[in-house]
């Protein structure tokens, strides 16, 4: 055991957990911040996408030893953050959400996408949530969303 | 209505005539009671006027919560901005009103509680307006009620959340006016979903979420081999990671294994990544995928027990050979893996018990965890939680995750312990739809329409043995198999159908739209073969064929041949597909325009019509049908198949099972409903089993090749 100490969505924390603990269940366990979604542990469904230094990364595969100072930013931190706010409410217009759970990944590459390109293409989306699971199926509508969420951007 | 009267409701109510309906006679075969369901265990408007109503299924992402509110509201006359939508616990109260047993399956939700859900809101309407009239004495009758708000003949005002607590107080109203069609404010309306905010800002509690003061959490090493017992453990490198409380066996419903229980998840799986078990194995079938299929094809060359045999049966042997299509399926194992891992928690308190489970199935799930820790169902508080996806698998027949979680928590007695099984524990973990082989041979007449079909449907029944085999099996032969075959909509003169149910150690279960996924598969893709030999249009040969009775399917039919105008334009390298399919009354049909791109099918555009009587949400089902249209991709994805080799799953995880990803949907899938107000029937399952034949039918015309092994492994 050994104590970390992180910063998520501009807060201060400390944890002290066994070094090989990935940063999706310190998130989730010690923090208690449950937005961040368990799926695959493996890194192939996305659930559990955050932004790490500002790049969308799989929590599940980042031991909390490895994050150093990196800003860690969370779903529980896009009402606050201009775009996700703005990816949020085209998700809520779009009626996109089914069970919901992916879409914590969802919506956090996403931000991560629009925050580098604010007019994505359809191959774009692709590449961007390529690795993000949805197992209700909800791509058309997040296609749909994603390119509603650009248009408030542009 | 508040919650006092809640409780006192519900006192009587499982004191009365619904207790005798637990378990005392086979599910289904219960005649149905005509119950006055009280108001008060499913209306609560608060002071504050916020109407919460209470949901008698779970929402899996299918929108029930959002649609009962709906259906309830509009009787109510209930402003839709106050309306809350609350998941109700495992009660006899909440018990499907036709089935007789609570559980969210068989997209019967809309089918069975649309009459329910508005009887109760026309009641508390009708209780709301007598307190009103009674306080400004005048007759009921000249009152109105519009959103949340009570109207008296003089210009009074009374809102709901006033009238409340005295509304509350009265006698139920035996007999209530529904509303007309004309007269709906709410349902029939395209209505956004009540928790689409709360699962955009991650503040949306999934069951695997909950957190209990002094909650630990286990994970269980299950046997490599389904039904492998525990020989002898080493446990000792697995105690010695800090954070672990426990270590012990714990029985399965397929053998034994063993339970690791800790403060935290990680925690866990480490400690279980470090036991040393020496498993028994003897004595139980190792499956293997390609000897079953070589058993299930020697097995489709024999007649097996009847299902259909209408005209005669000997009709087939007198249609020359050159004018028989004969042709051998394959579908494989297919695991659900909803996003949400299964989980489910429970506490032990000796002489009751909580759990907490996203549980489609809350009757049983309830009952099991009280069997394993010897109690009576009743001494069980079984709370629903939301879902993260279903598809079937929170429903298993024998409850194995409510099973496991209780066995781990009557031995960790007063403490909360959360099971949560990892994403290998769910691809490895059984409870898969079943393998198939199907057998078909179709005879041609003249005029080119088929005038004899012989079918033989080879797969395991995991209704049989189950509380549900003496409803859903008939001379041996399960429904749930048939389901889209025996049930066929055309019109062939003569028809022989038989099954047979080889036993297999592998733990089957129902997947999403459960026996259509490989029947309507078989049924479209041999009726396309059937127009293509005809040199008909896939259209216009199905709606000739269909039987007079098909009014729906002809109508969707006839709806998307009218708004697939696209099909007429194709460009070069694309091709359309056709099939349709109706699945607990709710028709389907589609057309889909495919392309082989890096040898592969990618599917472009995909237009659905559809006929499901009423539409009391047309925005949810447009998702449903989107969804579903991509949830049935799985069957035709590379890697959606499970297979097993020497007894073992060969796929762990998201790698090795891949459900279809973003880049495998269409990006459109465009979606008309069939004006109607009949009965409304399901959105959830009907979608699924239609695409994998309209898009191997269009690969036909891409290829020259019918496939009729899933998935499509090879490169095209």
């Amino acid at each position: 055991m050994k104590a970390f100490h992180l910063r998520v969505n501009g807060e201060r924390k400390s944890v002290t957990v066994d070094p090989s603990t990935p940063l999706l269940w310190v998130l989730r366990e010690e923090l208690h911040m449950t937005g961040t979604k368990y799926g695959c542990g493996i890194g192939a469904c996305g659930a559990c996408a955050v932004h790490l230094g500002g790049l969308a990364t799989r929590s599940c595969l980042v031991p909390v030893s490895l994050i150093g100072d990196r800003d860690v930013v969370t779903i529980e931190a896009m009402s606050h953050d201009a775009v996700g706010r703005i990816v949020q409410n085209a998700w809520v217009d779009k009626d996109v959400v089914q069970c919901g759970y992916c879409q914590s990944g969802q919506i956090m590459s996403v931000v991560a996408l629009l925050k580098s390109n604010r007019a994505p293409s359809d191959t774009n989306i692709e590449e961007s949530l390529g690795g993000n699971l949805c197992r209700c199926g909800t791509y058309v509508r997040i296609r749909e969303a994603v390119k509603s969420a650009a248009t408030k951007l542009a | 209505m508040n919650r006092r009267a809640f409780f006192r409701v519900s006192a009587a109510a499982a004191g009365g005539v619904l207790v005798s309906m637990y378990f005392d006679l086979p599910p289904l075969a219960q005649e149905k009671a005509a119950i006055t369901y009280p108001p008060d265990a499913f209306v609560h408007v608060r002071p504050d006027g916020r109407i919460v109503i209470t949901i008698n299924r779970c929402e899996l992402g299918q929108g029930v919560a959002t649609a009962l509110s709906m259906i309830l509201a509009d009787e109510m006359d209930a402003a839709w901005s106050q309306v809350v939508a609350e998941l109700a616990p495992a009660a006899d109260i909440y018990k499907d009103p036709v089935y007789g047993f609570q559980n969210t399956g068989g997209s019967a939700t809309i089918a069975n509680s649309f009459r329910q859900y508005r009887e109760l809101g026309a009641r508390t309407r009708a209780m709301l307006i007598a307190t009103a009239a009674d306080r400004w004495h005048v007759s009921p009758a000249d009152c109105r009620a519009a959103t949340s708000i009570v109207h008296g003949p003089a210009g009074q005002l009374a809102r709901y959340g006033e009238l409340a607590d005295d509304a509350a107080r009265r006698a139920i109203p035996a007999k209530v006016a529904l509303k007309t069609a004309s007269e709906f404010r709410i349902i029939g309306k395209p209505t956004r979903r009540l928790d689409s905010r709360a699962k955009c800002d991650g503040s949306q509690k999934f069951g695997i979420d909950l957190q209990l003061p002094g909650m630990l959490i286990a994970v269980v090493a299950r046997p490599p081999v389904f039904g492998g017992r525990v020989k002898a453990f080493d446990d000792h490198e697995a105690r010695a990671v800090p954070g672990i409380r426990d270590v012990f066996e714990i029985p399965l419903v397929h053998g034994s294994g063993i339970a690791v229980v800790a403060d935290r998840f990680w925690t866990a799986k480490q400690a279980r990544d470090r036991l040393k078990i020496d498993w028994d194995l003897s004595g139980i079938e190792h499956a293997d995928s390609s000897e079953l299929s070589k058993r299930y094809k020697d097995l489709a060359r024999t007649a097996g027990k009847v299902a259909v045999n209408t005209g005669d049966a000997t009709a087939l042997d007198r249609v020359a050979m050159e004018n028989r299509i004969v042709a051998e399926y394959e579908f494989p194992y297919l695991a659900h893996t909803p996003m949400e891992p299964l989980n489910a928690t429970v506490r032990f308190d000796g002489d009751r018990a909580e759990a907490w489970v996203g549980s489609q199935f809350p009757t049983y799930d309830r009952a099991a965890v009280a069997d394993v820790l010897a109690l009576k169902p009743e001494q069980v508080d079984f709370h629903i939680e939301f879902a993260g996806g279903g598809f079937g698998r929170r429903q298993s027949f024998d409850s194995n995750v409510s099973r496991e979680a209780a066995a781990i928590a009557k031995r960790m007695r007063g403490t909360p312990v959360k099971l949560i099984w990892t994403r290998e524990d769910d691809v490895q973990g059984g409870y898969y739809r079943p393998m198939f082989v199907h057998r078909v041979e179709a005879g041609i007449g003249d005029d080119g329409l088929p005038v004899a079909w012989r079918h033989v449907v080879v797969g395991q029944s995991y209704v049989i043995g189950s509380p549900f085999e003496s409803f859903l099996v008939k001379n041996g032969v399960d429904f749930d198999a048939v389901t889209g075959t025996a049930d066929m909509p055309y019109s062939v003169p003569n028809v022989n159908i038989t099954v047979h149910h080889p036993k297999v150690n592998v733990p089957a279960s129902q997947w999403r739209s459960i026996g259509s996924t490989h029947n309507a598969f078989v049924v479209e893709t041999l009726i396309d073969e059937l127009a293509t030999h005809a040199n008909a249009d896939p259209i216009a040969y199905r709606l000739k064929l269909l039987k007079p009775e098909a009014q729906r399917l002809r109508a969707a039919l006839a709806l998307l041949e009218q708004k697939s105008g696209w099909r007429n334009n194709l460009p070069p390298g694309h091709a359309l597909g056709i099939a349709c399919n109706q699945y607990q009354g709710t028709a389907v049909a589609t057309a889909a325009e495919v392309s082989v791109e890096n040898k592969r099918a990618r599917i472009h555009r995909v237009t659905v019509a559809l006929h499901c009587g009423l539409a009391v949400n047309p925005l949810s089902i447009e998702s449903q049908f989107q969804g579903g249209i991509i949830f049935g991709l799985t069957q035709i994805v590379a890697k959606g198949a499970i297979t097993l080799k020497n007894g073992r799953v060969e796929q762990r995880n998201f790698d090795g099972f891949a459900p279809p990803y973003i880049g495998d949907a269409p990006v459109t899938i465009d979606v008309h409903i069939v004006p109607s107000d009949e009965a409304p029937t399901g959105a959830g399952e009907p979608p699924v089993p239609v695409i994998a034949p309209a898009a191997v039918n269009a690969l036909f015309r891409l290829t020259g090749t019918r496939y009729r092994t899933l998935p499509l492994v090879a490169a095209l």
